[in-house]
């Protein structure tokens, strides 16, 4: 090998040496290797791809004909006369239930297991309880719903007709099953928050409840936030716990305000897909396939937002 | 008071720990926030509890080798769970083979391969896959999956099939087995790649024999993650699966059947509820009861895993 001289740092440097390593060859299998790889990533992206084409397909000239009126209409035997009123209604109800009734909670526990609990045999049973809470799936929380609040708590839930298969039951089964996911997003973010952060206000002097309202929380919050709308998510596409506390899925009248109605029969939009995807006329394919559509696009908003919230707040310490 | 002895220069311990109003409330948020952390072990035993009564009564209807015989159907008083576990098995066993390569595989580049640039661009489009709701997945195996790829492919395979409910399943399970297995490798500590790189190791290698081998443990956790949840998986086999109402034992992909979840919802959708055997309504809970220590065993497991590797660092 001749002898040259070449500048060390330079660019022209960097290429000498990584021509005298890799022998001027390029390695094949490496590429190959490097291209299936990228290759399994994107087979996510084609099957979205694919499938929101797939569903696309069936659900425009749907909603092309139907148009506000598909939104605007309440369940029925008739293809061209059922909509999916009921069902935005329902689902908007049970995001509003996990709103209510999951955030606080799900927040307030996270805090005390981060912020209160000393490091127990107790307090790790109660963190394991919770991860496997978040793992049980998502038809015995239903099996759960119906014993508890349609079997147990059915007069107080939903009296008369309904016997226990109304909203009430059906929010509360929703709110049980994502509360560990938010519980245990919640930890994560607390835990994000160097500590610091916390010394800082006990150095002045707060107590503890006062450092967490005023360091820690804002700096948790971006990561609380990003869990809980992912869960709302989560509840909005959820399905198997509906149908077992009795989300209808044939059609019916929703009558009354919304105080009554949370005693009424209920159905989500998830509950609707599924019942005209059963149905035999082919009509019904269609609607389910709009219905998805819908369905779909508020998901993927949803989501959307989690990420941007992340992306945008994302701190490293 | 507190400002009167600082004024007079003494000030003492009792005016550093704050009035007792503020005490006060600090045992009451505390108590709130354990109320709440405490309600995770009452849903626990509600669980347990709700699952128990109707467990119980099935068991006194029913006769262990009743549950025996290869055919599932409740309201016929066949209460085969061969059938059931068949079709829980198949379609577990085709979502992982779906769900292993392409989430170990993202997972891989993910932490390996790709730039922060583009990572940031890919991550998303996994997530986005896990947050496509179950009956839409459902759905999209039954209407495309079932008749455009498994059906042309396989001449003879029904419409309704454990094929196009695996694959669906799947699909659905990879974003989760991805997103763990990666946390694997992100925690493998970089001294071991920077050594293999400075033994002249490539990229491939170095992530194929070192990164790999270290996080082989949470590697294996997401697996097992991967396969509980194929397992509680509902929707998608309720759809895509068929066999409403019951089904005979059935090991065949291309045919359908049913898993334990479908059972579970097909009793529960039933407008016949009321008829049938009395043991039709609580094999409901009995089959609950199962799947629920079948997940709670695998998601057991995949944590004590998932443990052992971040302890080793």
């Amino acid at each position: 090998m001749q002898a040259r001289v070449v500048a060390t740092g330079s660019a022209a440097a960097r290429e000498e040496v990584r021509r005298a390593l890799t022998g001027r060859r390029a390695d094949w299998r490496s590429v190959v290797f490097h291209g299936v790889l990228l290759l399994t990533l994107l087979v996510a992206l084609v099957v979205l791809l694919v499938l929101l084409a797939d569903v696309a397909r069936a659900a425009i000239p749907v909603l092309q004909e139907r148009g506000g009126e598909f939104v605007s209409s309440g369940t029925s035997s008739l293809p061209v006369r059922a909509g999916i009123k009921q069902g935005l209604i329902g689902s908007a109800f049970l995001m509003l239930f996990v709103a209510v009734l999951s955030f606080p909670l799900g927040i307030g526990a996270a805090v005390y297991m981060e912020e209160y609990a000393k490091d127990t045999g107790f307090t790790r049973f109660v963190n394991t309880n919770i991860r496997n809470l978040a793992g049980v799936p998502a038809i015995v929380y239903g099996i759960l719903g119906l014993a508890l609040f349609v079997g147990l708590l059915g007069d107080v839930v939903g009296p008369g007709s309904v016997a226990g298969r109304s909203l009430l039951a059906g929010g509360l089964t929703i709110s049980i099953m994502v509360l560990p996911i938010i519980i245990i997003t919640t930890q994560e973010a607390l835990r994000a928050v160097p500590r610091s952060i916390r010394e800082g206000g006990f150095g002045v002097g707060a107590t503890r409840w006062e450092v967490i309202r005023s360091h820690v929380l804002p700096n948790a919050a971006p990561g609380i936030l990003t869990g809980t709308v992912l869960s709302m998510a989560r509840a909005l596409g959820e399905t198997a716990p509906l149908i077992m506390v009795g989300a209808v899925t044939g059609f019916f009248v929703a009558q009354g305000g919304p105080g009554e109605q949370l005693q009424e029969r209920f159905t989500s939009m998830p509950t609707l897909i599924f019942a005209w995807t059963k149905k035999p006329q082919p009509e019904f394919q269609d609607l389910a396939a709009a219905a998805i559509l819908v369905l779909i696009l508020a998901v993927f908003l949803v989501n959307l937002a989690a990420i941007l919230l992340r992306n945008r707040y994302e701190r490293r310490w | 008071m507190a400002q009167a002895s600082i004024e007079r220069g003494g000030l003492t311990l009792e005016d550093l720990g704050g009035n007792r109003k503020r005490h006060r409330k600090e045992r009451v948020v505390r108590r709130v926030f354990l109320t709440a952390a405490l309600l995770s072990i009452a849903i626990s035993v509600a669980i347990v509890a709700s699952l128990a009564g109707g467990t119980i009564d099935y068991l006194s209807k029913v006769e262990f080798s009743q549950m025996l015989v290869m055919d599932w159907f409740p309201r016929r008083n066949e209460f085969g769970l061969p059938a059931i576990l068949a079709g829980t098995l198949v379609v577990s066993l085709i979502a992982m083979v779906v769900a292993a390569p392409l989430g170990l595989g993202a997972a891989l580049y993910l932490s390996e391969f790709a730039k922060s640039r583009s990572r940031r661009m890919l991550k998303p489009i996994l997530e986005t896959l896990a947050s496509v709701p179950s009956v839409v997945m459902g759905f999209f195996a039954l209407r495309f999956i079932s008749p455009d790829i498994v059906q042309k492919l396989f001449g003879g395979a029904e419409f309704f099939n454990f094929l196009a409910a695996g694959i669906g399943v799947g699909l659905l399970v990879t974003p989760l087995v991805a997103s763990v297995a990666e946390d694997a490798m992100h925690a493998v500590p970089s001294g071991l790649r920077e050594a293999s790189f400075g033994l002249g190791a490539k990229l491939r290698t170095t992530s194929l024999k070192i990164v790999v081998p270290a996080a082989v443990s949470g590697i294996t956790a997401a697996l097992i993650l991967g396969i509980s949840r194929a397992i509680g998986e509902t929707m998608i086999v309720a759809i895509a699966a068929g066999g409403t109402g019951g089904s005979g034992f059935n090991l065949d992909p291309l045919r359908g059947g049913q898993t334990m979840t479908a059972a579970i919802t097909s009793l529960a959708t039933g407008s016949d509820r009321a008829a049938g055997s009395g043991a039709a309504v609580p094999s409901l809970y009995f089959v609950g009861m199962l799947l629920f220590f079948m997940t709670l065993g695998l998601n057991l497991f995949s944590e004590r895993f998932v443990r052992r590797v971040r302890r080793r660092y």
